[in-house]
């Protein structure tokens, strides 16, 4: 399928999922987690196990709105080695790979700072990485950031929380690109048994203020939560529950079962279409 | 830069973006941004109603026993043979440190916003002991996250907190210092946030903190000016202040801004030296960068990790600054220093010898640094010394230090 001049190649995404009336499914992985060279083999994987895109997260040192999962693989690919230079081959690896579907950082701000905005956001431009999420980043504080991925055609995508209120939600509404990241509860990440109760109504005010597709993450972690959000949101996003899969895994099978991770949770979206 | 670069009086900052320059701000998960919002106008109505100040006016007087002394140290100040030296007696504010003032003011704040729920991030222990014990005396449930290495380097205020009903959560991530029970205290408020008030016991984190906290504070500066007055007709040559995340400094600092003969100093921990690595001087060693919510002068290796800081003293063991300091540092408002481990046990031995009072190793670092800057200055020149805490809770440190057994 061919682009339309201008049009990103998450919009592209989103629109060819609504028109199948499908959910999406995007996998975050911490780049070298669990090991350096990891994300290389695991992420061709996912792509092959249905993941409509792929957030790779920059570690850090002190990530505060994340839970122990995601805690411990930024702290295990510390360790390795990883920096943000090397998340940006390791982004670079995958095209050349001919990973082809949307590839989204998430990093918090101060290593981006450290490496320069700029620097940052022109070589995901260059490499064809497609959008940014920064979660310590509100609108008040992304007007640089913001004015630099319209310069380079980078999606900046924001979040809204079951706590926001509307006139947030209008404000990023307004500003934001690519999709909305919903926060699915309130809390930090990390795999929960059950969606949180409030994520229909929450959804259905967000959706009032926007027509950009909505991403459901934080929690998100089994089959039912997939069935339950297929009805509500245009794709979830699935990190703590798959970095405890690949983490349990033998290194010889992580690819594997980050694969298999990925069919299961969507088995109840390919049952019902054949 | 000049002070003229300012685009207002250095003490109407923070701008309502919680700006001082380009340092501070909101840097924060989307999740709190309600609550931020909510406590930015609580905290604006609160500061504009006569009860509330009353209120926390009555406290620091019946409670805290405020005024604190200004008490000149004058066998300290001959033994120099410099400028004389005057100690702003904090270490005798109930809970032995400055801590409680500002945990006084925003325990009325989480009462009267309707929240049952406090929250605490504490290094030494003095604020989660402040914070106890103002939850303890509002009746509030309390909740103290501790790094598990300062747990151990600090028992006895881990006892005294939950003497006085609090709950101590031990923090096992990172470094397990102060910057990881920061860390862990912000989860539990994004997580918790609708019920939960978080008490920030510095001038850091995100806006409002550091400016309610320095506000909040500043009742040492400004009773440290009036007693100065009376004392000696005029204003102090210079204020000595230690600066972990530096409240106890801007509280001293802010009333004084506007007064440019005042010369501003602050003591940063420099542990085993800076030219080590092992030290928490920010301000001294550190980049610009973002942490815990505002950007400031940051600890950070040069792919924008944060670094483990390093002081013999807990409260100073932090690789953050308030922004305020990182803006008073760029435009030369006030001076930061670094002071070693072993300066500040000097110190500490000196003031216990010369005065019969025995500091806290963070003010510690505040005595070194003023006896050294009196020693080159006339007799007649004022030097006042925030003196935070006192030093109760760190006998066994400097047992340890002076290899002594207990
Ligand atoms: C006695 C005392 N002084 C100073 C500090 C450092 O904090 P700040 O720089 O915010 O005053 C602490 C922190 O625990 C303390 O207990």
């Amino acid at each position: 399928m061919s682009r339309a001049v201008g049009q990103s190649r998450i919009a592209e995404t989103f629109e060819r999922l609504r028109s199948r009336g499908e959910l999406g499914i995007i996998p975050y992985l911490t780049v070298g987690f669990p090991g350096r060279e990891s994300t290389r083999q695991i992420v061709p994987a996912l792509v092959e196990g249905g993941a409509a895109a792929i957030e790779l997260g920059i570690p850090f040192s002190d990530p505060l709105a994340d839970g122990a999962t995601i805690q411990r693989s930024s702290q295990v690919a510390l360790a390795n080695g990883v920096t943000v230079r090397f998340c940006l081959e390791t982004a670079a690896a995958l095209r050349q790979l001919g990973v082809d579907v949307p590839l989204v950082f998430m990093g918090y701000f101060n290593p981006l700072l450290q490496f320069g905005l700029e620097r940052f956001v022109s070589s995901c431009a260059e490499i064809g990485v497609d959008g940014l999420i920064v979660p310590d980043l509100p609108p008040i504080e992304s007007d640089e950031l913001a004015g630099l991925c319209r310069q380079y055609g980078r999606d900046l995508i924001f979040m809204v929380a079951p706590t926001s209120t509307d006139a947030h939600i209008q404000e990023v509404a307004r500003q934001a690109s690519g999709f909305l990241y919903c926060v699915s509860l309130t809390g930090v990440t990390g795999a929960r048994d059950r969606l949180d109760e409030g994520v229909g109504p929450f959804l259905a005010r967000v959706r009032r203020h926007t027509d950009l597709p909505l991403a459901l993450g934080f929690g998100i972690a089994r089959p039912e939560h997939v069935r339950e959000a297929a009805a509500l949101a245009d794709a979830v996003v699935v990190g703590s529950a798959l970095i405890d899969r690949i983490g349990r895994a033998m290194p010889d099978r992580q690819a594997e079962a980050a694969r298999s991770f990925i069919e299961w949770l969507r088995s109840p979206l390919t049952s019902s279409t054949g | 830069m000049t002070l003229e670069a300012s685009p207002r009086p250095i003490s109407q900052l923070p701008d309502e973006r919680g700006r001082f320059g380009q340092f501070g701000g909101i840097y924060a998960p989307v999740t709190l941004l309600p609550a931020i919002e909510e406590l930015i106008d609580a905290y604006r109505e609160a500061r504009q109603d006569p009860a509330f100040q009353a209120e926390f006016e009555r406290l620091l007087r019946h409670y805290v026993g405020r005024p604190t002394p200004l008490y000149h140290a004058a066998k300290l100040s001959r033994e120099i043979g410099g400028a004389q030296i005057y100690l702003k007696r904090e270490d005798l504010a109930h809970t032995g440190a400055h801590k409680i003032n500002n945990a006084i003011g925003q325990g009325l704040l989480a009462k009267r916003m309707g929240k049952p729920r406090v929250i605490a991030e504490t290094g030494a222990g003095q604020h989660g002991v402040a914070t106890a014990t103002v939850c303890a005396m509002l009746g509030l449930e309390c909740v103290v996250y501790m790094g598990e290495l300062d747990i151990q380097r600090q028992a006895l205020n881990v006892f005294r907190m939950k003497l006085l009903g609090a709950e101590v959560r031990p923090v096992t991530s990172g470094s397990r210092t102060l910057k990881d029970a920061m860390n862990e205290a912000i989860r539990d408020w994004v997580t918790n946030v609708r019920t939960t008030y978080y008490l920030i016991g510095s001038v850091a984190g995100m806006h409002p903190y550091p400016m309610m906290v320095r506000d909040f504070q500043s009742v040492i500066g400004h009773e440290t000016r009036q007693q100065m007055l009376e004392l000696c007709g005029r204003l102090p040559d210079a204020i000595v202040a230690c600066v972990g995340g530096g409240s106890n400094a801007m509280g001293i600092f802010y009333p004084f801004l506007e007064d440019p003969e005042v010369e501003l100093h602050g003591a940063e921990a420099a542990g085993e030296g800076i030219e080590t690595g092992r030290h928490a001087a920010s301000l001294t060693a550190g980049r610009v960068g973002v942490l815990h919510g505002s950007k400031s002068y940051v600890l950070q290796d040069e792919d924008g990790q944060i670094l483990e800081a390093h002081s013999i003293s807990a409260g100073l063991d932090y690789p953050g600054v308030g922004p305020e300091h990182s803006y008073l540092k760029e435009i030369g408002r006030a001076t930061y220093h670094p002071v070693t481990d072993r300066e500040a046990l000097e110190a500490f031995q000196l003031l216990c010898r010369t005065e019969g009072i025995i500091p806290a190793l963070e003010p510690a670092h505040a005595v070194a640094l003023a006896v050294r800057l009196a020693a080159e200055r006339s007799p007649g020149e004022i030097i006042v010394v925030n003196l935070s805490g006192r030093g109760d809770k760190d006998m066994h440190t400097v047992a340890q230090a002076l290899g002594v057994s207990l």
